[in-house]
């Protein structure tokens, strides 16, 4: 909403699948390859060949549609035909009017769902680039064209136009980002560009208005690029409009240097595609004990994750609220699993979460290949007040650059034993001791003050007492 | 012309060792010099590489190995289909000097059976149209009468076979193209049930009306090869995975006891020669025991209509991919759409774009209902129309064609005239069907005439049984190989 407009956007993201080989063909399905050397007369479109679907790339596409939540229905192919060099045949295979799945949704961290049209199969175009100053086609001195992308399975993915702003964008992008990595359809690397996403928006006076005239933003390389572009043409769409003037609906181009969007073509210039059935290909009609193995061999997908983690903290909404970002956190790193498990071994949730969200979360990597038993032994010690949170912080970090361990004999090596009550009712006394009018408000009841005297005691034992055990001296002290 | 060997009698010769492949085939090459240079069935004649494939076939039988059901036997390709290492030309400059990396299915199955490819038979360019007229390589001429033209659009491969230069060549056959030069050069042809044979390495022209399928000068030459090239190819996904039927092994089992409907739409028009021949051939079926009626198949008046908005539509698809950007001709020019444009234009004939302009505003926005999608519903009612005539018959037949073999550039100027020649063979492709067509006799100048029957999908057997009695009846039987003396 930017002064009283309010934005309506809706995404259209594809996806390739990560398949062994192409969609049509048994060529290799390799990003970064030397040119042309992942090729055969079906992906070069040579006179005669022809097209067999790849029953690796449909069962992933049933998994998107699953972890999408979608129908999955009979599908048909189509040809889309377009003239371009990349285009090996001068006509893209693609799902038309009747796709592979419809209908889902993706449920947002927040909760809010955003409905999806449609996820359908296509192939990927091959790679041109255009030699020159432009380095676009326009302009160029010549083009080289690779066409080991040529073939390549695709899944597109249409929202429906439920979005509002751009932040609303980025998190359904890195969402879908989530669940397709989630499902073992894609790696996901926007920066390969295996995941590429197109942004349809249009702006509106009202959020009850009739949608505006829609542009469609093409080249959005990363999540930040896709933020930035929204914010810059829902902008331009308001500035044309509050001079008067008309949204042309049109296909624009995001340049990420310039941090501005340009017409690639309008609406007059767009190419009638003459849409037809793929007369070489069959339909593909998934039964149900098909969808159902799909189904069974698809992993918990990232709502499902949060889910899980809220359940587990299960104290209502003011607990789970201002845990949230820790949950979402985890859950993008993929370590949900340790919270998980650290729970079921009897450690606190939150402490659980809240050292897997803040230390285990800075070298995620690490974390995921972290042995599960070193790391629920370390929680149970700290959560047992064996050791100081400042002691199981420095453990962990041993842990996760070893991968593993006896957190047990990594504390003693680090000298990290346990304070023996006597020792450290001493220090407490000594503490009590130097603060003698914090000591009196104390004792009249001004429980915050407990601070004052935790702080030097762990300034005396350089860390290595047990917060809550101070604490529970001052209390006894106090009577 | 002498009558040449049939490829059953060159096949068993070889097989057994007592002829040679290396000299069944100097045999072919020198009736292609003999007579080549007047009828130009070939675009190229591979000589040397059939020199090398005969000496094979020689080898595996000193070897004491059986080379297969055409060991030593000559075939002629027609130009759209791939062949690995040799010019694909579809008679188009547009693929000129273009060599595929590959062989068709088709071509890899003969080859496995001994056959011996002896060249690339000339075509209308990208099987488009009914004379071998529109060859970017000029016209085929037809053995009975060099004036005339062979049929089209497998029109060299049609005259090859019935000049004598091979016992066998394959066709394409998109709205007739094998039935309807087979007719007019009097030879057998005959057009597979959709999904028998496969199609990978045809050049495509209209995928969902292609099929591959045999030339041959006996009824039994053609089963032969059907036998050879048919059956399941899993780099076709139309390819139909059951058993393809096998049809030689029932040539002889007769029509007793089976039902003809002579098809009245198709008598409709047909010069009265060829009806005569028709009615002929009818009456030679229930000499031998069939049951022989009158049918009428309304829908099947609408096939030509149905098929010139489906095959172009398909046809400005598939012939995109000519863009002057991977492979054949180029032009250069400023851009990339320059160039496309003048390689297009400059590569592809005269009704090769009217084909490609048709296909393409019958599938533009705003048209595609009102033409691609009638045309499709069109479609529709014709299978259902050949259904319920099947629910009477087993096979149906007609003339092939409505006349005998017309002079050279009588309907080049006159697009719609050409179109109607194959006004009996397109219903059915649309509706997927087998058929084939047999001589039967000539009209009063001595031109061939075809006779033609048609069997519901996957009848091939009944359709070969229906063919090899007809064949037997014919007028001019046995001695068939070429009527001119």
């Amino acid at each position: 909403m930017t002064d009283g407009w309010h934005l309506v956007i809706g995404l259209e993201v594809h996806c390739e699948l990560r398949t062994e080989t192409k969609l049509f063909c048994g060529c290799r399905n390799m990003f970064g390859d030397e040119p042309n050397t992942n090729v055969c007369p079906v992906c070069l479109g040579l006179p005669g060949s022809l097209p067999v679907l790849n029953q690796r790339a449909v069962e992933l596409a049933m998994a998107i549609g699953t972890a999408l939540h979608c129908d999955i229905r009979p599908s048909t192919f189509h040809r889309k035909n377009y003239f371009y060099p990349d285009q090996a045949k001068d006509y893209q295979i693609s799902q038309y009017d009747e796709p592979i799945n419809v209908d889902g949704w993706l449920e947002l961290p927040d909760g809010f769902r955003v409905r999806i049209e449609r996820a359908h199969m296509e192939e990927d175009t091959g790679k041109t680039t255009h030699a020159g100053a432009s380095g676009r086609i326009h302009g160029a001195d010549y083009s080289l064209v690779d066409y080991n992308r040529s073939g390549v399975p695709l899944v597109e993915i249409v929202s429906a136009p439920d979005l509002r702003d751009a932040a609303q964008a980025r998190a359904y992008a890195t969402e879908l980002r989530a669940i397709l990595v989630a499902s073992g359809a894609s790696d996901g690397k926007m920066e390969e560009g295996s995941m590429r996403v197109d942004a349809n928006v249009s702006v509106r006076r009202s959020p009850d208005a009739p949608f505006g005239t829609r542009c469609e933003i093409k080249n959005l390389n990363s999540v930040r690029s896709l933020g930035r572009a929204i914010e810059y043409e829902a902008e331009r769409q308001i500035a044309l409009l509050e001079a008067g003037e008309a949204v042309d609906q049109q296909t624009r181009h995001w340049d990420e240097t310039a941090g501005r969007t340009e017409t690639l073509r309008s609406k007059e210039e767009a190419y009638d595609y003459r849409y037809f059935r793929e007369p070489d290909l069959v339909p593909v009609v998934p039964d149900p004990e098909w969808k159902a193995a799909v189904a069974d061999t698809l992993g918990l997908m990232p709502a499902q994750r949060r889910a899980r983690l809220t359940e587990l903290l299960g104290q209502g909404a003011d607990a789970v609220d201002g845990r949230r970002d820790q949950v979402a956190t985890v859950v993008d790193l993929g370590l949900d699993d340790l919270v998980v498990e650290a729970a079921a071994a009897g450690v606190p949730v939150t402490l659980a979460l809240a050292r897997t969200a803040n230390e285990a979360a800075t070298d995620a990597e690490a974390a995921r290949r972290l042995d599960l038993g070193a790391y629920v032994a370390l929680l149970t010690m700290e959560a047992a007040g064996s050791l100081s949170a400042t002691q199981s912080k420095a453990v962990l970090a041993d842990l996760l650059v070893a991968g593993g361990g006896d957190p047990a004999a990594i504390a003693r090596a680090k000298g990290f034993e346990a304070m023996s009550t006597d020792s450290l009712a001493a220090t407490v006394a000594e503490a009590v001791a130097a603060e003698p009018d914090a000591w009196a408000r104390y004792r009249d009841g001004e429980d915050k003050l407990a601070q004052v005297f935790v702080g030097r005691v762990m300034k005396a034992t350089r860390g290595q007492a047990n917060g809550k055990a101070v604490v529970a001296e001052l209390q006894r002290l106090r009577g | 012309m002498t009558a040449a060997p049939t490829a059953t009698e060159v096949a068993s010769a070889v097989r057994s060792g007592t002829v040679r492949a290396a000299s069944v085939l100097e045999g072919h090459l020198a009736a292609i010099d003999a007579a080549e240079a007047g009828i130009h069935a070939f675009n190229l004649v591979t000589r040397e590489q059939a020199r090398n494939d005969a000496a094979a076939v020689d080898a595996a039988v000193d070897a004491g190995h059986d080379p297969g059901l055409l060991a030593g036997v000559p075939v002629a390709l027609k130009d759209n289909l791939c062949t690995r290492g040799v010019p694909t030309t579809c008679s188009s400059a547009i693929l000129a000097g273009w060599r595929p990396p590959y062989d068709a299915t088709v071509v890899t199955r003969l080859r496995r059976a001994g056959a011996v490819v002896v060249g690339k038979t000339n075509m209308d360019e990208f099987a488009m149209g009914s004379s071998t007229e529109t060859s970017a390589t000029g016209p085929t001429r037809n053995p009975h009468d060099l004036g005339r033209v062979p049929g089209g659009s497998s029109g060299g491969s049609a005259a090859a076979v019935a000049a004598g230069f091979a016992p066998i060549a394959l066709g394409s056959d998109t709205g007739g193209s094998i039935r309807q030069p087979a007719a007019l050069c009097g030879v057998v042809g005959m057009k597979p049930t959709y999904g028998t044979v496969s199609r990978y390495g045809l050049v495509a022209f209209a995928s969902s009306l292609d099929q591959v399928g045999p030339f041959a000068r006996s009824v039994a030459d053609a089963a032969l090869c059907f036998d050879v090239i048919g059956g399941h190819d899993e780099a076709d996904s139309t390819s139909l995975n059951r058993p393809t039927p096998r049809v030689l092994s029932v040539l002889d089992d007769g029509v007793e006891g089976m039902t003809v409907g002579v098809l009245a739409e198709f008598l409709d028009g047909a010069d009265p020669v060829v009806v005569a021949r028709a009615r002929a051939a009818a009456e030679a079926l229930a000499a031998a025991g069939a049951r022989v009626e009158e049918v009428s198949v309304p829908e099947v008046a609408l096939a030509l209509s149905a098929y010139y908005l489906i095959a172009p539509a398909e046809a400005s698809s598939n012939l995109a991919r000519y863009d002057g950007v991977r492979f054949g001709l180029r032009v250069d020019a400023d851009d990339t759409v320059a160039m496309n444009t003048a390689t297009r234009s400059a590569g592809f004939g005269a009704e090769v774009k009217r084909r490609i302009m048709l296909g393409t505003y019958a599938l533009s926005a705003g048209y595609m209902d009102a033409y691609y999608g009638k045309a499709l519903r069109v479609r529709t009612l014709i299978i259902e129309g050949f259904a319920r005539a099947y629910q009477r018959c087993d096979v149906l037949l007609g003339p092939t064609t409505p006349t005998t073999a017309f002079p050279l550039g009588a309907k080049v100027g006159d697009p719609l005239s050409m179109y109607l020649s194959d006004v009996c063979t397109i219903p059915t492709n649309l509706a997927g069907h087998p058929a084939i067509s047999v001589p039967f006799g000539t009209d009063d100048a001595g031109l061939p005439v075809g006779v033609q029957l048609l069997a519901p999908a996957l009848a091939e057997s009944t359709l070969f049984r229906a063919a090899a009695v007809v064949e037997a009846a014919a007028p001019d039987a046995p001695g068939r190989g070429g009527g001119t003396t």
